[in-house]
């Protein structure tokens, strides 16, 4: 029997409304007994003191780009970044080549993160064929192989029609329908959000509105099909007010928010002169709706962070603006980015800070973890909330280096990733 | 008044938007030195005798680079121009591909012209040579706004306090963008017009009224400036048809009529002819056309000279 003692931690479990300094045994892999004060002769002894120990961290929206892009990302570098950035487990977008649109791809990517051994990685299948947007992919195979949910991410289910059949397919599954949410003819082939800003800088704005009205017609299907209807990467302020009101009719819909939407505005385009690293779909947003969208994440109308890490290689963004590809990574910078800004500025109570990026995460996508009950998977992040580190690029474990965060001193950082009771994942000291 | 700078602050001309007054009217009273350099039997100096200048020019162009040539040569510059039409990945290498095999020739300048904005400050980012933009997308055409300004400026002896209105396509324009950050910031007053589908959300912001009737734009103003319809850069969407834009938008004679009787008739060119601007607007007593076009060869000399690190009398060697 492996055992595993974490002492003296600060243990936070918003799903049992936890937060007090705890001991926590592990046996095989499972929380076996928290308790003020454990003593255990045959375990593997962590010191926890001065650290925050969360069920682990969930990314539900990264791009792996493996099978296909492997020269951007693997399932190993992309797990492996995960791990690096405190989570254990992500959920990875089918828009890889070939899409994940097959049992058989799903069951690649699941055997791929096996062999990796790193974070878990939970497939979402894709919603239509090919992400042509033309024929329902086989939800069921796919769910049956592993996938937890499905979207054509990195591309809207423009068809209202199979949208709706999507949604209702799911019903059969209970899974979430995941909806990158842009009417493509209102972006209009832009490079970032309309405005001010990108009127200066004379690049083709996407208003707004692109994302307003596919987020408005999602919530009208939601009511009509009665699916769990989850928004990505919400950015706009009428989106959140879209959502908002869903929520108070009941509706199962839900909304995540990017730790790039949260800390950056439009202004970073002109500011870094055009850098490609702050080019990204849904673009960068005005003030306005940045604050909207803390307001959302403080009123509980987010429910989930999550990165969209979009791995690219840095000759590709090496390009004209226009031209470079969208995208930017999040893995190894997305909880201190995120723990600086809500928690040490914004004053989030720590327990919200969990349940928007474990907790929530978890339940909403049927995931296992996101709690630290007695029985369930040991999967743990042991975070410092009180280390202040600069971001360098060149150490992280992702293939990328497209990170508009480079060089930012940020506070909060993960320390230790605990998966299935092994420790599978420690900060180096430095 | 602003009292012109000493010198240029940065290494590269990028735009309007970096300038501050002093800057810009350092530039434009340099610009007038050169002028009377072309009024001599040699039109030349050796102020940038040894200098490298490379002219790539990825945007068809014709006037801008012809006459950022005629500057190079006037100051001895030794100048080469590269025309494609292509990007640098249409190429197959990256933006900063191209950056770093200029930058191997080592050139003392770059003029660059390009079809998408930004590209002039992302090879400013890298290069040790001065980066001097002709024109980044629907982004800045400095040397326009500023040959504009000194034409402006020699026929009126001022900026400050004069109305400037510019109509046209507002969206798709680096003209419009340029001048109306240097108008304003110079002090003049600027309307700009065009149809509502083609004027860019924000537009007030950079420094100027927007008007949806050029009527409402022109009425009393000292300065009238055409913007090119970029019939090419249109979609179907933008506006209904050529016909009913000339209807609307175009400079006519008794349009003209609602400006100030000795307003001043300009266009960046090329021109459309019954399109934007009407011939006998265009050919009549208050154009400043071709003027424009002079004075442009003035500008570029200015602001190559300046960023060689010039500041005295340019004429003396």
């Amino acid at each position: 029997m492996s055992r595993l003692l974490i002492k003296h931690a600060r243990v936070i479990d918003p799903s049992q409304r936890l937060d007090e300094g705890l001991d926590i045994l592990v046996v095989d892999g499972r929380v076996a007994r928290l308790a003020e004060r454990i003593e255990e002769r045959d375990a593997q002894l962590i010191d926890a003191a001065g650290l925050v120990a969360a069920p682990g961290f969930i990314d539900v929206h990264v791009h792996l780009r493996e099978p296909g892009f492997e020269y951007k990302e693997t399932v190993a570098t992309g797990a492996a970044a995960a791990l690096a950035g405190g989570f254990t487990a992500v959920c990875c977008m089918p828009n890889t080549s070939p899409v994940n649109d097959t049992a058989a791809v799903t069951e690649f990517i699941r055997a791929r993160a096996a062999e990796a051994g790193k974070a878990r990685v939970y497939p979402i299948g894709a919603v239509s064929k090919g992400l042509a947007g033309e024929e329902l992919a086989e939800m069921g195979e796919m769910v049956r192989a592993g996938a937890v949910a499905v979207s054509d991410d990195g591309r809207p289910v423009a068809n209202g029609y199979l949208m709706r059949r999507a949604m209702e397919y799911s019903l059969l599954f209970g899974i979430p329908v995941v909806d990158h949410c842009e009417d493509t003819a209102l972006a209009a082939g832009g490079v970032m959000h309309e405005g001010a800003v990108a009127t200066r800088l004379g690049l083709k704005g996407i208003p707004a509105a692109a994302e307003d009205v596919m987020v408005a017609r999602d919530v009208i299907l939601a009511e009509l099909t009665g699916a769990r209807v989850h928004i990505a990467h919400v950015s706009t302020r009428q989106a959140l007010d879209c959502v908002r009101q869903a929520k108070a009719r009941g509706l199962q819909v839900s909304c995540e928010a990017t730790p790039h939407h949260l800390a950056l505005s439009d202004a970073a385009v002109a500011e870094t002169s055009f850098d490609t690293n702050v080019k990204m779909n849904p673009p960068l947003r005005s003030a306005e709706h940045v604050q909207a969208l803390l307001d959302g994440v403080l009123d509980g109308t987010v429910d989930c962070l999550a990165t969209d890490h979009a791995p690219h290689h840095a000759d590709e963004k090496a390009l004209e603006f226009d031209l470079a590809p969208f995208g930017v990574i999040g893995l190894e910078t997305a909880i201190p980015v995120t723990y600086d800004l809500l928690v040490r500025r914004h004053r989030l109570p720590l327990s919200r800070f969990v349940a928007l990026w474990s907790t929530n995460p978890a339940r909403l996508f049927s995931l296992p973890g996101g709690t630290l009950k007695v029985g369930s998977v040991a999967d743990i992040t042991l975070l410092d909330t009180e280390a202040r580190l600069t971001v360098n690029p060149e150490r992280f474990l992702s293939k990328a280096r497209n990170t508009p965060f480079a060089g930012q001193r940020l506070r909060g950082w993960p320390a230790v990733a605990i998966l299935g009771g092994e420790v599978a994942w420690r900060r180096e000291r430095r | 008044m602003s009292v012109a700078a000493s010198r240029l602050r940065g290494k590269d001309l990028v735009g309007i938007d970096p300038l501050t007054p002093g800057e810009i009217q350092l530039i434009l009273d340099t610009a007038d030195e050169m002028a009377k350099i072309a009024e001599r039997p040699i039109k030349k100096v050796p102020a940038l005798r040894g200098k490298t200048v490379v002219n790539l020019f990825l945007e068809p162009s014709t006037r801008t680079r012809f006459s950022f040539e005629v500057a190079e040569k006037r100051l001895s510059a030794d100048s080469l121009s590269f025309s494609s039409s292509g990007t640098s990945v249409e190429k197959g290498e990256t933006l900063l591909d191209t950056a770093r095999n200029l930058e191997a020739m080592q050139p003392d300048f770059i003029v660059i012209r390009h079809r998408h904005a930004g590209a002039p400050h992302q090879l400013a980012k890298v290069l040790k040579a001065s980066v001097v933009n002709a024109g980044d997308g629907a982004h800045e055409h400095p040397t326009q706004a500023l040959l504009d300004a000194m034409t402006i400026r020699r026929r009126r002896g001022r900026l400050e306090g004069l109305v400037v209105a510019i109509v046209g396509d507002l969206q798709h324009s680096r003209v419009v963008r340029s001048n109306v950050m240097l108008l304003h910031r110079m002090g003049a007053t600027v309307r700009v017009a065009g149809p509502p589908s083609l004027v860019p959300v924000g537009m007030e912001a950079l420094g100027c009224e927007v008007y949806h009737r050029m009527e409402d734009a022109i009425a009393g103003a000292d300065v009238v400036m055409m913007l090119r319809i970029q019939l090419e850069r249109q979609g179907k969407m933008n506006f209904p048809t050529v016909r009913e834009y000339y209807d609307f938008f175009a400079l006519t004679p008794e349009r003209l009529r609602l400006a100030k009787r000795d307003c001043l008739v300009m266009h960046p060119g090329p021109m459309n002819r019954g399109v934007e601007i009407d011939s006998r607007v265009a050919d009549g007593p208050q154009s400043v056309i071709l003027e424009q076009v002079t004075n442009g060869v003035a500008v570029r000399m200015a602001v190559l000279y300046l960023l060689a690190g010039g500041n005295g009398e340019p004429t003396a060697d």
